[in-house]
């Protein structure tokens, strides 16, 4: 049904493919809204979520959507810390796969790893995260939410505002808006935007009032607190100057503008509570369509065969 | 096949003789006595000698490699000097310089006379290079005058950068008592970082992190303004950026104590090969752009680069076979080496083949104070045996080194070493 059989990236993935993935997410939606949220179309199914890194969002997030699919699932937490200390990755994932599974979720702080993770084992791998490089499916439930949001994705102007440099979100989110006919402008303080992210064919703008005039919708990254005072951020209170999404700098301009973020958010620092509890925000959405996502992609990479009762 | 004594007289019949030394090729004949060359000429076929048929190749000095990590002593699961002497001769090599990040790392006399020591049972010529700083600390200054007199040939902190330009300042003033250069692994750590891939636009798609340019070229700039300063004799490794070639070709229009070398991997491959995020690409100074890579094939044609150097590294396969962030730092490079730098300098970039057999053999020799005027009668062969034609597919049983961490594994080069003659030894390639 997909042209390639993992999920590895947004960077070259068929733009033909990202809207299957989003239509048939919409069909998950709707069993999402049913008094019994559950179908079978992945019965017989198993798949672990192998997780080298801490987030309990997405592995809440995909356990949901594995659970609403009836499909039967493993979940295997080490941090790196403990592979750091002899164990191989080699052998963790193929003793995983010697369990006879069908499909492998990896959240993992090195970019490439789930490439790397091809070499050993045959199963469907799915990116849940890895490192600084990408998370296809966070920007695939972004797309979704904003496809829900405005009907098209051809042509829309999305800010993507923070730190781009270590941010999966952001490159995921370049590549797939730009596949879909998005134009995509970056906001942040220069430090924390790569060199040569203009060879993505994106724009940079270091105002964010400009961006905002432009944009038809924002996502706002998370700032991570670790960022300040590294000598990266100066202080919180620079970074909210320039780079906040305060309820201030939204009650100056006079336009209607959309703000997602990925989460988790830090209230106070990249955006203000009372803009993300407001009317503007479609953040509790993209936590909805995430699971909707996660369970289109899981049944079109898993080989589900029925249809019946989506 | 493999490695023979030479306990016969033996003639090299035929051949294309490629003398760097007189600039000069010509065909003839070598004929060995007791492993020394007896007499270059055109000769009858001896009954006593076995006969080596070189119709079709070419004759030349043994190569010289300035960088190679042998591992011992420490890492001797990962190479021995014994085994890399081996991957050595498979290469064409019957010199090499070995670097000093060992386990612990030479920075005494008395380590030096243990690689001496060892070195004597091997094949082909060893020189130890010694450590800079006691135990590489970057700090305190070893005995540098007593290693010498023990075989040191040179001083290099290899691995690991001299941050302090004091300290730099005082180890190129020192090394003038015994006027021997000083080789510099530049890389500035703070630029650097975490830097584990070239930055550019393939880091940044990769989402690793990178390690820009300038982190080498400022290093070098500071480097060879120390030289200039105190007259001392420089050489930097493993240059990897057009930065870095531009204020080597500057300098060495006022000074002539300084000298680089470059590797086949960094003329080689490019950035754009890191896309499938193979570690054994993972090496430091990372591999650059094509501008860089063309500029590193330019420096070794106008003489910016005075050598070719392996800086062959080997790595267990555990220490490769992980993500990338975890994996080592370099990868093996003797047996490939030829056919690596002929494909891209002679067949690719018009570089006449003598002009490269002076990268690989009189030009490091000359820069270490080693002889280079090798065809004569009566001195001990150092004879390499090349088919520069050959097309061949480079594979795992090529591979001689006790390590198998190359990324030139299925990949076609051009010219092969079909035997290497050194201290009465002769290597026979399959
Ligand atoms: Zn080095």
């Amino acid at each position: 049904m997909l042209e390639q059989k993992h999920l590895l990236g947004l960077e070259g993935y068929p733009g033909k493919d990202i809207q299957t993935i989003i239509d048939t997410a919409f069909n998950f939606r709707e069993v999402l809204d049913r008094p019994i949220k559950k179908v079978p179309s992945l019965q017989g199914v198993t798949i672990v979520n192998l997780f080298f890194e801490n987030s309990t969002r997405t592995r809440i997030s995909f356990e949901l959507a594995q659970k609403r699919l009836s499909a039967d699932t493993v979940n295997f937490s080490a941090s790196s810390s403990s592979l750091k200390k002899g164990e191989s990755f080699k052998d963790t994932s193929q003793n995983i796969e010697a369990m006879k599974i069908d499909a492998v979720v990896m959240r993992h702080p090195t970019p490439g790893s789930p490439k790397h993770l091809t070499n050993f084992i045959d199963s469907v791998i799915i990116n849940a995260g890895d490192g600084t490089h990408e998370h296809p499916t966070q920007a695939i439930l972004d797309m979704m939410s904003l496809y829900e949001k405005f009907g098209k994705l051809k042509g829309l102007r999305i800010g993507i505002v923070g730190d781009i440099m270590h941010s999966r979100v952001a490159l995921s989110n370049i590549h797939g808006l730009k596949t879909m006919g998005a134009k995509v402008t970056l906001c942040g303080p220069p430090n924390l935007i790569p060199e040569h992210i203009n060879d993505l064919g994106v724009s940079y703008s270091n105002n964010l009032d400009e961006v905002i005039e432009w944009a038809d919708a924002l996502n706002v990254l998370r700032i991570q607190k670790e960022r300040m005072g590294r000598g990266l951020v100066p202080s919180t209170r620079e970074y909210r100057s320039f780079f906040g999404i305060t309820s201030d700098r939204i009650k100056n301009h006079k336009k209607e503008i959309v703000i997602m973020h990925p989460g988790p958010m830090n209230r106070g620092v990249e955006i203000d509570g009372s803009v993300a509890d407001g009317d503007q925000t479609i953040i509790l959405d993209q936590v909805l369509n995430g699971v909707a996502s996660r369970m289109s992609i899981l049944y079109l990479l898993c080989g589900g065969k029925t249809v019946e009762g989506v | 096949m493999g490695l023979e004594k030479i306990s016969k007289n033996v003639l090299l019949k035929g051949g294309t003789i490629v003398d760097p030394y007189h600039n000069k090729t010509y065909k003839a004949d070598i004929w060995l006595k007791n492993g020394d060359i007896f007499d270059i000429g055109n000769f009858d076929i001896p009954s006593s000698s076995d006969i080596i048929d070189c119709t079709g190749k070419v004759v030349t000095h043994g190569f010289c490699d300035l960088h190679v990590h042998f591992r011992e002593p420490g890492r001797e699961d990962k190479e021995t000097i014994k085994t890399g002497s081996i991957a050595g001769m498979a290469g064409g090599f019957t010199r090499v310089c070995v670097m000093p990040n060992t386990n612990p790392p030479l920075d005494s006399p008395e380590s030096v006379n243990f690689i001496m020591k060892k070195a004597q049972e091997c094949p082909i010529h060893i020189h130890p290079i010694g450590a800079v700083t006691k135990g590489q600390d970057g700090r305190n200054l070893t005995e540098m005058g007593l290693m010498y007199q023990e075989g040191a040939v040179a001083f290099s902190d290899d691995g690991i950068p001299i941050q302090d330009g004091a300290m730099m300042r005082i180890a190129l003033e020192y090394s003038k008592l015994i006027d021997v250069p000083v080789i510099n692994h530049a890389e500035d750590e703070c630029l650097r970082a975490e830097g584990v891939m070239n930055e550019g636009k393939i880091s940044t798609r990769l989402g690793l992190p990178g390690n820009p340019d300038l982190a080498e070229s400022s290093m070098v700039h500071r480097d060879l303004e120390l030289a200039d300063f105190t007259g001392a004799k420089i050489h930097v490794p493993h240059v990897s950026s057009a930065k870095a070639v531009d204020l080597i070709r500057k300098m060495k229009q006022q000074n002539d104590n300084v000298t680089a070398e470059v590797t086949p991997h960094h003329i080689f491959f490019n950035e754009e090969d890191l896309i499938t995020y193979d570690t054994n690409l993972k090496v430091a100074p990372p591999i650059r752009s094509e501008i860089d890579r063309m500029a590193l094939i330019s420096a070794a044609k106008d003489g910016t680069i005075d050598c070719i150097a392996t800086d062959h590294a080997p790595h267990t396969v555990e220490d490769k076979e992980t993500t990338f962030d975890l994996a080592s730092f370099g990868m093996i490079g003797l047996e490939s080496c030829f056919g690596v730098v002929n494909k891209v300098l002679c067949k690719e970039s018009n570089m006449n083949l003598i002009d490269l057999i002076c990268l690989l053999t009189m030009q490091p020799r000359n820069l270490m104070g080693f002889d280079s005027d090798l065809f004569c009668k009566g001195s001990s062969a150092e004879i390499t045996i090349i088919d520069a034609e050959e097309d061949w597919i480079f594979s795992k049983e090529h591979i001689k080194s006790k390590s198998i961490n190359s990324p030139y594994i299925g990949k076609k080069l051009i010219g092969k070493i079909k035997y290497t003659i050194s201290k009465s030894h002769i290597y026979k390639n399959s």
